[in-house]
């Protein structure tokens, strides 16, 4: 039997209000700090810091495109923006001035996209961002980071308004278990280990960290020994811990809240495939949109659950023997 | 379906409307009243009076087109199509279930009577001009209607298409704006004020007809004026009141996009016998 799975998982709260609280914490701390949003400030927890900072808050209506360029311009003259919208309003709407205004000078502006993927629920595919990995890791010269838990998101905030440069940081909308203990530390490209494995190793992240953790649990009880890497951070990714992965454990199952085809998969895919492939399986969205329905539905529906994490190991498993 | 162009029977609709919104939204537990209820003369004047259409023929190529760019508010569009014969009013109370045609935002590949799939705000009067410029290719007559959210016309897009309507001379489009003067976060004027909001679309040329929107007899004399200047398109300002006819969802931002728990759904539900 393999080791039980190093975190027990407790409940927890959503990772957009761990990101709205930790942008307070930030503002206290550095008067630089400045939030952009688009009417959408109680959705994405950015109102708890108009509240404490009011001066340092810009209300933008229901203008993303215009968000990011004002986002751009603040950054530009010495500011730390933060500029947060649904995922999928903030980035489809918003990546003209991403790219031209941020990401092609290197401009130190940080986008959060709360509502990312299907767990949305009921609001269905028009609210859903299912593509923003794809289109934030196209951009040269972003960091793309995607926590999964609140304890994850406070510190990759922090990181990530340490880091000079443009960051994407992706948020959930439900709550979700608290996977880490408060004293853990993260780092921008450094994924996390969290569980020892040597029959396979899967690669997770955002909610899918959580239910990787689940099918590790599954799996161990019918004698299989799976590693779990939370890759919070999708870009820059961290080759050496998939490299050594797939070296040691000879198959990857790959996990992801976003449309299978341009997401983590196909980068963790490409990471390999030259000096270290191996059989491997991806999580993820088909190529399609979703509907309405309720997050554990839909969920189900999409097949983005622990049971779907478990049948693509054991599905990586048969190849690999 | 019946249509009838009598004010007093198109009250009656709209009380029926009005309980369909509070009813099938307190159902799925989640969804926006506020500006459902604020648009419902409009779209019951429009699809009970105004509008060319036909419910048992959802795909007349003659009919006029109507698009909810404000795609959140769904339920008031379903609630209208179900009393016009589009779908079985019983199917109301399935808004926003798994594998229901009334899905949170409304959505082409579940209910095809729809002319588009929308809920990303701002893109639905490029849509409706779009539409009018192929009517005018093919010599049709049939014309197009847009609902618009006041905080929806925040987006860049919608003046890029107000640019393009009245440079055109899209006369076969008329857009409408549900103008609650509420949006998300609060009221339009605490998160981006769009006053002078008349002078705008006139400075960008359009016809612009402004309108007391839960008044069925002005609606009806707008939608007339709109139709009668073909050279531009129109736009009707429809003045409204977010919540309407719900006493404590009236002018409540917090009613956006909060369903009403059971106690709030038979409160509303004796407000509206
Ligand atoms: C592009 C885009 N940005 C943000 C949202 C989220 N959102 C949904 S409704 C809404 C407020 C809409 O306000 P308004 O247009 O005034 O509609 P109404 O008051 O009539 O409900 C927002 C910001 C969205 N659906 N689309």
């Amino acid at each position: 039997m393999s080791p039980r799975t190093k975190f027990e998982l407790k409940p927890g709260m959503a990772t957009r209000e761990a990101f709205g609280r930790a942008l307070v914490e930030l503002g206290r701390e550095n008067p630089n700090v400045v939030a952009v949003d688009a009417d959408l400030s109680k959705s994405t927890y950015t109102h708890f810091f108009a509240v404490e900072f009011p001066g340092r808050f810009f209300s933008c209506g229901i203008a993303e495109a215009n968000m990011v360029g004002v986002a751009a311009g603040l950054a530009s003259a010495g500011k730390i923006p933060f500029a947060a919208s649904f995922a999928s309003f903030a980035v489809n709407k918003g990546f003209e001035q991403m790219r031209v205004l941020v990401a092609y000078p290197g401009v130190n502006v940080k986008i959060v996209g709360t509502h990312c993927g299907i767990s949305i629920g009921e609001d269905g595919p028009s609210q859903m961002a299912t593509e923003d990995i794809a289109l934030a890791c196209s951009l040269a010269g972003f960091v793309v980071l995607s926590p999964a838990d609140e304890v994850s998101m406070r510190a990759l905030v922090r990181a990530a308004a340490a880091h000079n440069g443009p960051v994407y940081i992706r948020a959930g909308r439900p709550k979700v278990p608290v996977i880490y203990p408060p004293s853990q530390s993260f780092e921008i490209g450094r994924s996390v280990e969290l569980t020892g494995g040597t029959d396979l190793t899967i690669v997770a992240t955002g909610l899918l960290v959580a239910e990787a953790i689940r099918a590790a649990d599954q799996l161990a009880a019918e004698g299989v020994s799976a590693r779990v890497l939370d890759m919070h951070t999708i870009k820059p990714l961290d080759t050496d811990a998939i490299r050594r992965a797939a070296a040691e454990t000879g198959a990857l199952v790959v996990a992801e809240e976003h449309l299978a085809e341009g997401g983590l998969g196909v980068r963790v895919a490409q990471a390999v495939a030259r000096t270290h492939p191996c059989p491997m399986e991806f999580v993820g969205l088909a190529d399609t949109y979703a509907e309405s329905g309720t997050p554990e539905e839909l969920l189900d529906k999409y097949g983005l659950t622990a049971r779907d994490v478990a049948a693509a190991a054991r599905r990586v498993l048969a190849r690999k023997r | 379906m019946q249509r009838t162009n009598n004010v007093q029977e198109l009250n009656a609709i709209c009380k029926r409307v009005r309980r369909h919104i509070v009813q099938m939204i307190g159902a799925a537990r989640s969804g926006h009243p506020g500006g459902s209820l604020s648009a419902v003369e409009i779209l019951v004047t429009l699809y009970f009076d105004v509008l060319r259409h036909d419910a048992a023929r959802p795909d007349w190529p003659g009919r006029d087109r109507f698009i909810l760019s404000k795609g959140h508010g769904a339920p008031v569009l379903y609630a209208v199509m179900a009393e016009c014969g589009y779908l079985p009013v019983e199917e109301l109370a399935t808004l926003r279930k798994l594998g229901s045609p009334l899905q949170g935002h409304p959505d082409k590949r579940f209910l095809p009577a729809l002319e588009a799939s929308t809920g990303s705000l701002g893109q639905g009067l490029s849509l409706a001009l779009g539409m009018g410029a192929a009517a005018r290719l093919d010599g049709a007559g049939w014309r197009t209607y847009v609902v618009l959210g006041d905080g929806e016309c925040q987006e860049g897009q919608i003046w890029e298409a107000a640019m393009f309507g009245a440079f055109h001379r899209m006369g076969n489009v008329c857009a409408i704006v549900d103008y609650n003067k509420i949006q998300l976060d609060g009221f339009v004027k605490d998160i981006m004020e769009l006053e002078p909001f008349r002078a705008k679309w006139e400075g960008f040329g359009w016809n612009v007809i402004d309108v007391d929107g839960h008044d069925i007899a002005a609606l009806q004399g707008a939608f007339a004026a709109a139709a009668s200047t073909t050279d531009r398109p129109a736009v009707i300002i429809a003045h409204t009141v977010k919540g309407k006819g719900v006493s404590f969802m009236e002018n409540n931002p917090k009613y956006h996009g909060t369903a009403p728990t059971p106690q709030e759904v038979e409160a509303a539900m004796k407000e509206l016998a």
